[in-house]
């Protein structure tokens, strides 16, 4: 159990019942160069070439990045710089499809059989990067740097955002497949012992898990750990306080601690990766919120959606706002042409907020403080970075910062602390 | 297909119902019981005084946003709260343009010209009345006898005031303490409706009990070592209204939990230092104003170590 957070509805039974869809096979996909944490990958297609699903478009460029594959068979018709769902914009190939699904040649392998480099070389090969919202290469979480030591591995099914229920679902329907990867990870990082972390308020999924580990064959413990529903539980750092105790040092990993944290979706991937030779051209998403019929859908990364949310019969007109990712930290979309990416974990339809047009006054009620789940003061952070003091800020440890948003949600003032907080850290890193 | 039907924000996407003016809101809920019980007890003056006391200090937050060209925010209702609690410190029959007088000190002197809202260092209503004790002593401390205000001339000492200068009048029930048939400042004394209140603060987690509960314990174990009487002294004077709706004001006290611990037990103190050695039989008023000045000291001492510093 960690320090700070808040209770919040978590409007999860929208869409906690819909088994996951698999949705239609897109004309035209929008496949962004840089999805992930690091450098962008380098385009190795070129216009009017012919690619298949599963096939390399983009090339790794440095260790902290990550391959980016086609989605569809079709013809490649643009490669140019589009907008991604996280306000940045990308280099991005855009492939026509022509509808015949061709793919790749699938290798079926047996993971028993393969060393620890040779998991961690498919995972990369596979582009591979965390599917609960930061898209970090896996290969780089899975490559133990030399001199640490990784006691545990974490499966991160907490899914503390409200209204996302795709980590769940995947739970419910992949379970089998889900406690392979497990193993899988645990081979390539030299663990024996895994955590899953789950909320309580998803506590059906207990005897499924348990049925699940009875009846495979298991080669490492695995110990599922309900964890109280508090946002930001599924946060890395608080994950591992919960369940181990542990406390990340400011500014270090998780490795620091000798833990390895994964989310269900990537560790799906991994096995499937592995032990089907798929590599990563899609993804579970909750498309929910103000829509008429909220889903799960298995959607191909550089969909775009406009297409998910027509689908769901979500329209996005006045007094409502589209936002992937979870309703907490998730962003904005202004353009509905912005593709899906590997890091889209939602898409979530909010109506508008009535929220003050001016800069309010903070009243020091310490509520943002009582909240905070790294024990910082976003108050002042807020009352510095509001005057251009990002000196002082940098003083108040604003980059331990999460950005989870605990703060502007408490806020009776309604001041925009996470704002504040995100322009002190872009300040401070510009310098 | 862009479109421009939509302000863009940045995360959280979602915010709690909480607002400045609904915590307002709920403080003015909270201080009704007491409104009325005063009324009762002290009769319909009180009700001018109070209205008086609103009135002015929401023309004088009105004004001042004027004259300083800021945005006029007289809506969120920290003017009303402050002009309740300013009347609730009063004396019963205080004449009405001392209250006008103090209301407008309140908030142009010790709000607005600190910075309004979320900016003033003092507490408002409590330094005005400081203010005012020092300028009409003679006002201030004319204390009448609770339904007895018909006949305007008879005042009453306030049960600390007995208990301090050992006169020779009966000290009232400790039921008629309880209920706030005492004579004393007009919001002051009732001790049931001013908990009703707090209460209501505490459940609608305006205030944290932090503040209430370590003032209010400190002065009942000072009392117990110094052989008073722990409950005469918990229910007199201004120490219920002080420590809940008082001492918890947000601006004037420590930010932190450990803090508003430290806070509470330093008011404790001085209240009953005031209040058994000092010249004044009352305390809860200087006691809160002084330890506001120690706040950024305390804030300072009490901040939360980062996640993750521990080695």
């Amino acid at each position: 159990m960690f320090k700070g957070g808040i209770k919040l509805l978590d409007f999860k039974s929208l869409s906690k019942n819909e088994p996951i869809e698999e949705f239609e096979y897109p004309e035209k996909v929008i496949i962004p160069l840089s999805q992930h944490t690091g450098s962008p990958a380098k385009p190795v297609v070129k216009k009017g070439d012919y690619v298949v699903e599963g096939q390399i478009i983009g090339e790794i460029t440095g260790f902290i990045s990550s391959y980016i594959h086609s989605s569809v068979s079709g013809k490649v018709i643009d490669i140019i710089p589009w907008d991604l769902p996280t306000g940045r914009k990308s280099l991005s190939v855009i492939i026509e499809s022509d509808g015949e699904r061709k793919s790749i040649e699938k290798k079926e392998r047996n993971w028993l059989a393969l060393s620890s480099e040779e998991i961690i070389d498919i995972v990369r090969e596979s582009g591979i990067v965390g599917l609960g919202g930061a898209a970090f290469p896996t290969h780089v979480k899975l490559t133990v740097p030399p001199g640490k030591k990784a006691d545990f591995v974490i499966i991160n099914g907490c899914e503390c955002e409200p209204f996302l229920t795709c980590d769940y679902r995947i739970l419910k329907e992949c379970i089998d497949e889900v406690i392979e990867g497990i193993q899988i990870i645990c081979k390539a990082t030299n663990v024996k012992k895994a955590f899953i972390g789950i909320e309580s308020n998803k506590i059906d999924l207990i005897p499924v898990l348990n049925n699940s580990i009875k009846n495979l064959k298991i080669y490492v413990e695995i110990e599922i750990k309900i964890l109280p529903t508090k946002y930001p539980q599924g946060s890395e750092k608080h994950l591992i306080k919960s369940i181990l105790n542990r406390e990340v040092p400011s500014g270090g990993l998780p490795i620091d601690v000798g833990c390895i944290v994964f989310n269900v979706q990537t560790v799906l991937a991994i096995k499937r990766a592995v032990c089907n030779g798929i590599p990563l051209t899609e993804r579970v998403l909750t498309c929910t919120g103000l829509v008429g019929t909220p889903k799960n859908l298995k959607v191909k990364i550089g969909t775009p959606i406009s297409k998910i949310l027509s689908y769901c019969n979500g329209e996005l007109k006045y007094g409502r706002k589209l936002v992937t990712g979870g309703p907490m930290m998730g962003i904005q979309i202004y353009d509905l042409e912005t593709p899906v990416i590997k890091g889209t974990t939602g898409l979530i339809l909010l109506p508008e907020e009535d929220l003050p047009e001016e800069i309010q006054p903070c009243i020091r009620c310490g509520k943002c403080i009582e909240v905070c789940p790294m024990f910082l003061l976003p108050s002042e952070i807020g009352r510095y970075a509001e005057f251009g003091r990002f000196d002082k800020c940098e003083n108040l440890n604003v980059f331990d910062c999460i950005e989870c948003g605990c703060c502007s949600y408490i806020c009776p003032a309604k001041r925009p602390l996470v704002d504040f907080i995100k322009c002190a850290k872009f300040k401070l890193r510009k310098k | 297909m862009k479109n421009n039907l939509c302000k863009i924000y940045s995360s959280p996407h979602i915010h709690s119902s909480e607002t400045t003016s609904k915590i307002m809101l709920y403080v003015i809920i909270s201080l009704i019981p007491a409104m009325i019980g005063s009324v009762y007890f002290f009769g319909f003056y009180v009700l001018k005084v109070i209205f008086v006391s609103i009135i002015s200090c929401i023309l004088s937050e009105f004004l001042f946003q004027i004259l300083m060209r800021k945005d006029v925010r007289i809506y969120d209702g920290s003017a009303v709260v402050t002009g309740i609690l300013f009347a609730f410190v009063l004396p019963p029959r205080i004449p009405l343009w001392i209250v006008a007088i103090g209301g407008f000190l309140a908030i142009f002197l010790v709000k607005e010209l600190f910075g309004g809202i979320g900016f003033n260092i003092f507490n408002p209503a409590l330094t005005a009345r400081a203010i005012l004790l020092a300028s009409y002593p003679v006002e201030m401390t004319k204390f009448i006898n609770v339904l007895d205000y018909r006949v305007d001339a008879i005042t009453s000492p306030t049960p600390l005031f007995i208990m301090k200068e050992k006169i020779s009048q009966s000290l009232p029930s400790l039921w008629q303490m309880f209920i706030g048939a005492r004579s004393g400042c007009i919001g002051e004394t009732s001790t049931i409706l001013l908990l009703i209140g707090g209460i209501f603060l505490l459940l609608k987690r305006v205030i944290t009990w932090h503040i209430p509960f370590s003032y209010i314990l400190t002065v009942a174990i000072l009392s117990l070592i110094f052989k008073q009487n722990m409950l005469y002294q918990i229910m007199s004077g201004g120490l219920i209204i002080g420590a809940f709706f008082m001492a918890t004001d947000y601006v004037t006290s420590p930010i932190t939990r450990k803090g508003k611990i430290i806070f509470g037990i330093g008011c404790g103190i001085i209240t009953f230092l005031i209040r058994k050695w000092g010249s004044y039989p009352e305390g809860v008023c200087y006691s809160i104003l002084f330890m506001n000045m120690l706040v950024p000291l305390i804030n300072r001492y009490t901040l939360p170590k980062k996640f993750g510093s521990k080695k």
